[in-house]
């Protein structure tokens, strides 16, 4: 029962954080709450395949970046009401964009695990990295959308007919999907698959022994979470109402993993904790000095160096002394 | 055109010794130490802006060099005792992160102290004007300059990575660590060595690309992930591999970039294949290393170990 104390927790303060917003007048509040959440998914799905699975993709941000100009594309093509090489319509639906984007950023997870897969330690991190890269050069040449600039999605995906408009509504809209994820990925990750991958990050050689095809449930790994990643670039691209390259710049797959270091490698809510101490420091060194980045990476230095577990490490043993 | 495919062959060589420079210090790094170090961009942005300061206040482009070297070589020393020790017993997921920091601390810091504009290394005026090498063919000799000292640095590496003393510790070192320590030799003085001298090739790579390029804030990125595929499509740990790995690339990156947008005019509207052509040419390096990776998982000079 206390173990489900503190997602409770979590769940609460995002539910009423709006409220808490408009109460304060501070609306920065609930925007932020918006882009944890989102981060927040992108990032369990990093700590899914790096914490459960061991495997540090250093290319997370390209199926980020592929789940943003999904949206951005159906929008495009949807505004300009020419189909994608005449054969698929543009859609504004959020039920079609959200699966379409789950779905071509599963794709592209399903090619570049498949190869990447082959290799493992230092030569996985730079091929991942060789991947996001070449998408990144590949979608800053297409002129068609927008080149460097990107694209920019007039208005919100449509959903039931909800007023997506209002910022609120977008925010529980996320809230929703953002819950709906994580309840999914809890199962996932106590299912005999994510005791497989936990397996084959503590003894690959072992698990192999046990008659485990290790290369495929590490496959299975990399796209379940390149389709999450891509969930979340959808979800952001409604949010921003914008798609962009820099989604998929290595910068940001950087970003991910330190989130997912700032909250702690390999528990289940650390991510959450750790896009939250992201964002928030993000949002409030950005204000309070223009050298911002010199404070994030001091505080980040002294985590790696210094912590084991991140802030998750940190308060699990405040609460008592479990690991 | 042949004599415009000589000249981009002689920039491509240009690019391409500069990648060995960085190369040669971060697969050394890699192979010894273990470590996935990429400060190295920021140890090549240091050198740049140390030796551009220096040549600038004194009018003199020579006395940068030894600043330059200097200034990376001190910051070198400085990174691999304060971060980098603490690094070699974790796995790649903190040193990537650790590193990364370090970008983000030296970025911040070159702001802080140079600003946010760009600036400009004076060319030494001996090597102002351009010389015609063969007839109709102009290059600056510059350039030239730095591929003599690119082939002449790799000449002094090979020989001192073949026969030396410390030549030999760094073999034995990247081929089993483990043992090395084991027989006794001061494995932390031979890291602190490698780091210092890795840095210091950075630097003279940074302070030389100065009058080529502007000197600013993140010029270290854009060549880091470059210097990355170089060292992995090399094998990690392998001199030669980075010396024909970069040689290979520069010429590679380079010609692409000179002559695919052409090639693409052909076939569509001009704007569209300027834009395609850059961007086919800036995937062309990341394409290769999935190629021999996928052929050669451990790059092409893998070393035994």
């Amino acid at each position: 029962m206390t173990r489900l104390i503190f997602p409770a927790l979590i769940f609460l303060s995002f539910l009423f954080l709006p409220v808490l917003a408009d109460l304060l007048g501070e609306s920065v509040l609930r925007t932020m709450g918006a882009r944890i959440m989102i981060y927040a998914i992108c990032a369990a799905s990093l700590n899914l395949i790096l914490g459960y699975g061991g495997m540090v993709s250093f290319g997370h941000a390209a199926f980020f970046g592929i789940g943003n100009y999904v949206v951005g594309i159906l929008y495009h093509h949807y505004a300009s009401g020419e189909p994608l090489w005449g054969l698929i319509p543009g859609s504004n639906q959020m039920l079609i964009t959200l699966p379409a984007a789950m779905l071509v950023a599963g794709i592209a997870a399903l090619i570049i695990g498949a190869l990447s897969l082959r290799t493992s330690g230092v030569q996985f991190i730079m091929i991942t990295l060789a991947f996001a890269q070449m998408l990144f050069f590949l979608f800053v040449s297409l002129k068609t959308y927008g080149g460097e600039d990107g694209i920019i999605v007039r208005r919100t995906n449509a959903l039931f007919g909800l007023n997506m408009r209002d910022k609120t509504t977008v925010y529980y809209v996320i809230l929703g999907v953002a819950t709906l994820y994580f309840l999914a990925l809890w199962r996932i990750v106590n299912s005999s698959f994510g005791a497989m991958l936990s397996g084959i990050r503590q003894n690959e050689r072992r698990m192999a022994a046990m008659g485990i095809s290790t290369y495929r449930y590490k496959l299975y790994g990399f796209v379940l979470a390149g389709m999450s990643a891509g969930l979340a670039g959808a979800l952001m691209a409604n949010m921003l109402r914008f798609a962009s390259p820099d989604t998929m710049h290595w910068t940001k797959s950087g970003e991910f993993m330190i989130m997912v270091i700032l909250g702690g490698v390999g528990s289940f809510l650390g991510p959450i904790l750790g896009s939250a101490a992201f964002v928030t420091l993000e949002t409030y060194l950005a204000g309070w000095t223009e050298h911002w980045p010199l404070v994030l990476g001091l505080i980040l230095l002294i985590v790696v160096l210094g912590t084991r577990g991140g802030i998750k490490g940190l308060i699990d043993r405040l609460l008592g002394g479990r690991s | 055109m042949t004599l415009l495919i000589i000249e981009q062959l002689l920039n491509g060589l240009q690019y391409g010794v500069m990648l060995f420079l960085l190369a040669a210090g971060l697969t050394l790094i890699f192979g010894i130490m273990g470590v996935i170090n990429l400060a190295h961009g920021s140890l090549y942005m240091v050198g740049a802006f140390a030796g551009t300061w220096v040549a600038t206040e004194t009018g003199s482009f020579w006395i940068g060099v030894p600043a330059a070297l200097a200034a990376a070589m001190l910051t070198g020393f400085a990174v691999e005792a304060v971060v980098v020790r603490r690094l070699y017993a974790r796995d790649h997921l903190d040193q990537v992160l650790a590193t990364f920091s370090l970008i983000l601390i030296f970025n911040q810091l070159i702001v802080l102290i140079f600003g946010r504009a760009p600036i400009y290394t004076a060319l030494p005026p001996a090597f102002s004007e351009s010389v015609e090498l063969i007839p109709g063919l102009f290059y600056p000799p510059y350039r030239l300059l730095i591929i003599a000292v690119g082939l002449l640095v790799a000449l002094g590496l090979w020989g001192l990575i073949n026969f030396t003393r410390i030549g030999m510790l760094v073999r034995a070192g990247s081929t089993n660590r483990e043992m090395v320590r084991a027989l006794g030799v001061d494995i932390r003085l031979l890291y602190t060595f490698v780091f210092g001298l890795g840095a210091m090739l950075a630097g003279l790579a940074g302070f030389m690309t100065g009058p080529i390029l502007a000197v600013q804030v993140g010029m270290g990125e854009q060549i880091l992930l470059a210097t990355f595929v170089v060292v992995v499509i090399g094998g990690v740990g392998s001199i030669k591999g980075a010396f024909v790995a970069g040689i290979g690339l520069g010429v590679i990156d380079t010609c692409l970039r000179a002559f695919l947008p052409g090639l693409l005019r052909n076939l569509m509207p001009a704007s569209e294949a300027d834009a395609l052509g850059l961007g086919i040419s800036s995937m062309g390096i990341y394409l290769l290393m999935a190629v021999v990776l996928l052929i050669r998982p451990k790059g092409l000079f893998a070393v035994e170990g």
